[in-house]
């Protein structure tokens, strides 16, 4: 069950969202953003707990509320980082805020990835454009756990270098002898992209060191990349229910109540945002 | 449970005895129609058929505050919730605000519907069907808890009291003399010759049995392009469906200044808005989608998780949708008993 004295927020209103301060935040690409911010009150700070691929509803006073996945590590505490897409309403007046600039938050929400499951197994981590928030959450939780974990692949796909999130951050990573970090560009426009060029499927015949037994594969993207991506994963024979992905739902409250995530019986913020193939399979709706 | 009997000519006196608990509200009749009200106890309609709208307005209002915020921060509305009396529930109305009670109460507990379903006093009464009404099929034409005080006719000179909670308990208490514990061998034969007598009433013919399988067999129906083709996406069946609890959230601001509200109002399935995410991808773009979402959710999907349909056989939806999509006409359709979307 979830333990209530890590959640920000009033914990007899789970409505109230917590101020919460922005430290930092500089463009990740042409309309995305990345925040960091930290709870008003310093205490708070360190007592705040969440798992990797778990979400926040982050409110702008006045504007209103939008759920954003989490995408630090809870492994590196005090500080939490969202990735935002300038799309509408409350992303666009984010998107207005500065350092320092208070907003609200409450969360983390949602079942998150299945941390405990996922230890001692070989993990392939597959995102496209924005899946890379909820993934890198992820990705540096188990590289901060190294130990933990077996073979670790990272496949990321962008349209163009400018469109890939956070490319700074896995450059490096490129250089690390404890990961296989493939990134791969449709068109390279730049001239100077160092990885490769390619559809992100093109990674697949890398992986090499994996028994499709124990790994688990975990997939957040646009809903195009999805379709070639499983047919991929299949080909390595890793069982549908060690799949793991991430989906999107519109979502007002985030606990269960505005009923605007519902898929059949599942609630996607309660039972998801993370959901296996297998589940997906099961429930005719939960994509497309 | 505690039963007592309460004279028919001594209601008047007991309602008038309690009103220092809340404001009375009960059913008034608005045309051919009725709906809860504020009243006094004479202009009651003891015979009201379905209410326009369900009980869930007591507890989820339509709109309202959620937060004031300011530079500061956000501030909870939940001092200015009255209490009430609501008197005349019938016992579909309170099947679905145990449903509600679920949904709310359960999971991160929602403090708005929680204090607002304390602060009010819910009577039942029992009521007769209307040609409309399946609650028979549904397993909800009695309910065992949901309410604080319970009145069931009887046929006679008085009412069975049943006493659901101890703000019930203190509400009988406050006109103890009223009510009396001798209730004798014939007064339960003419509850029972009553309840027997009610029970033959039921003319809607509704098959509920194995709804789960049924949905999930006709998940790609051709059913669902026509009633979609139909649907007006008017919003009419969640806003008068007990059960239906969706809503909205939006912000307000006052001009020029940092402070202002955030509010939550109804909100319903069937229209456009519901299921769009970034990037204007709709996961339910037609209006088949959405209304199979809506009726998987009443007949199907709750029997899933609760082991009992979310319908709670009211009739409303019957009596409401324009164009004939209802529950009925949904369960008969999918079971292949009668054809009503050509
Ligand atoms: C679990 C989860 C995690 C998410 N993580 C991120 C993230 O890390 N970064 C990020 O930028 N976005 C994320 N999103 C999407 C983000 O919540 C929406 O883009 C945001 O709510 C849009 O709000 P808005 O007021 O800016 O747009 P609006 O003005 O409300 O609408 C603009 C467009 O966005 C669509 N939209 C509205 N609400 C949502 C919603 N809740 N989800 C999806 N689309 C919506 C509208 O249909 C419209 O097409 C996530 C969504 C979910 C459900
Ligand atoms: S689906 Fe129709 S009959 Fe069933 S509870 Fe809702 S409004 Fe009443
Ligand atoms: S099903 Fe009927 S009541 Fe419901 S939205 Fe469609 S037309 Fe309106
Ligand atoms: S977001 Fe409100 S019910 Fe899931």
């Amino acid at each position: 069950m979830i333990d209530n004295s890590c959640i920000a927020g009033d914990r007899s209103n789970p409505f109230l969202p917590e101020m919460m301060r922005i430290v930092r935040r500089f463009d990740l690409t042409s309309d995305v953003r990345f925040f960091q911010v930290r709870p008003t009150e310093a205490s708070r700070a360190l007592t705040l707990y969440y798992k990797p691929g778990t979400f926040m509803m982050v409110s702008n006073p006045g504007v209103g509320e939008a759920p954003l996945s989490i995408s630090s590590t809870p492994s590196r505490p005090g500080l939490i980082e969202f990735c935002v897409r300038n799309v509408g309403h409350v992303t666009n007046s984010l998107f207005r805020m500065k350092e320092n600039d208070e907003i609200g938050i409450r969360g983390p929400y949602g079942n998150g990835f299945p941390i405990e499951t996922l230890k001692g197994r070989d993990l392939i981590i597959v995102m496209g454009g924005l899946g890379a928030a909820p993934l890198r959450s992820l990705l540096l939780y188990a590289l901060d756990n190294r130990d933990d974990f077996g073979e670790i692949y990272l496949l990321h796909g962008a349209k163009n270098p400018h469109e890939m999130l956070f490319r700074k951050e896995f450059y490096d990573m490129m250089e690390r002898d404890d990961l296989h970090c493939m990134l791969s560009v449709d068109k390279d426009d730049t001239g100077k992209w160092p990885a490769k060029v390619g559809l992100v499927t093109s990674l697949f015949k890398e992986i090499k060191h994996i028994d499709p037994k124990t790994t688990h594969a975990a997939i957040c993207g646009p809903p195009v990349m999805y379709r070639f991506v499983l047919q991929e994963l299949l080909k390595l024979k890793i069982p549908k229910h060690q799949i793991l992905m991430n989906l999107e739902r519109r979502m007002k409250c985030g606990v269960g109540k505005c009923g605007h995530c519902v898929v059949r019986e599942v609630y996607t913020c309660l039972d998801g945002p993370v959901f296996s193939y297998w589940d997906v399979l099961n429930m005719k709706e939960l994509i497309y | 449970m505690r039963i007592l009997k309460l004279k028919k000519k001594d209601l008047k006196k007991f309602l008038e005895s309690i009103s220092s608990f809340g404001e009375l509200w009960a059913p008034v009749k608005k045309g051919n129609r009725w709906a809860f009200q504020p009243t006094a106890p004479d202009n009651i309609d003891l015979d009201a058929g379905r209410t326009i709208l369900p009980l869930k307005k007591f507890m989820v209002p339509q709109k309202f505050t959620m937060f004031k915020y300011n530079k500061e921060g956000y501030t909870p509305e939940l001092s200015n919730i009255p209490s009430r009396i609501v008197f005349g529930a019938h016992p579909c109305d309170i099947a679905g605000l145990n449903i509600l009670d679920k949904l709310f109460t359960e999971n991160f507990p929602d403090p708005y519907y929680i204090e607002r379903r304390k602060k009010t006093a819910i009577i039942g009464l029992s009521c007769l069907p209307d040609e409309f009404c399946f609650c028979n099929e549904t397993g909800t034409d009695t309910v065992e808890e949901g309410f604080d005080l319970f009145l069931s006719e009887t046929g006679t000179d008085f009412y069975l009291v049943w006493i659901g909670s101890s703000l019930g308990d203190d509400l009988m208490r406050m006109a103890e003399n009223l009510f009396s514990e001798d209730i004798a061998f014939e007064d339960i034969q003419k509850f029972t010759n009553w309840k027997k007598e009610r029970a033959k009433k039921f003319k809607v013919n509704i098959d509920l049995t194995g709804m789960p399988s049924i949905f999930e067999l006709s998940l790609n129906s051709k059913i669902w392009d026509k009633i979609g083709e139909r649907c007006l996406a008017c919003g009419s069946c969640s806003m008068v469906c007990p059960t239906c609890n969706c809503y909205d959230v939006k912000d307000t601001v006052e001009l020029r200044e940092c402070k202002g509200e955030r509010n939550r109002c109804w909100d319903s399935c069937t229209l456009h808005e519901y299921s769009l995410v970034a990037g204007g991808h709709n996961f339910r773009a037609n209006r088949s989608d959405r209304l199979r979402l809506w009726y998987t959710h009443k007949l199907e999907s709750f029997i899933g998780a609760y082991g009992k349909p979310s319908c709670v056989g009211c009739g409303r939806c019957l009596v409401t949708c324009p164009v004939d999509i209802n529950a009925y006409t949904l369960a008969k359709t999918l079971r292949e008993e009668e054809v009503f979307f050509k």
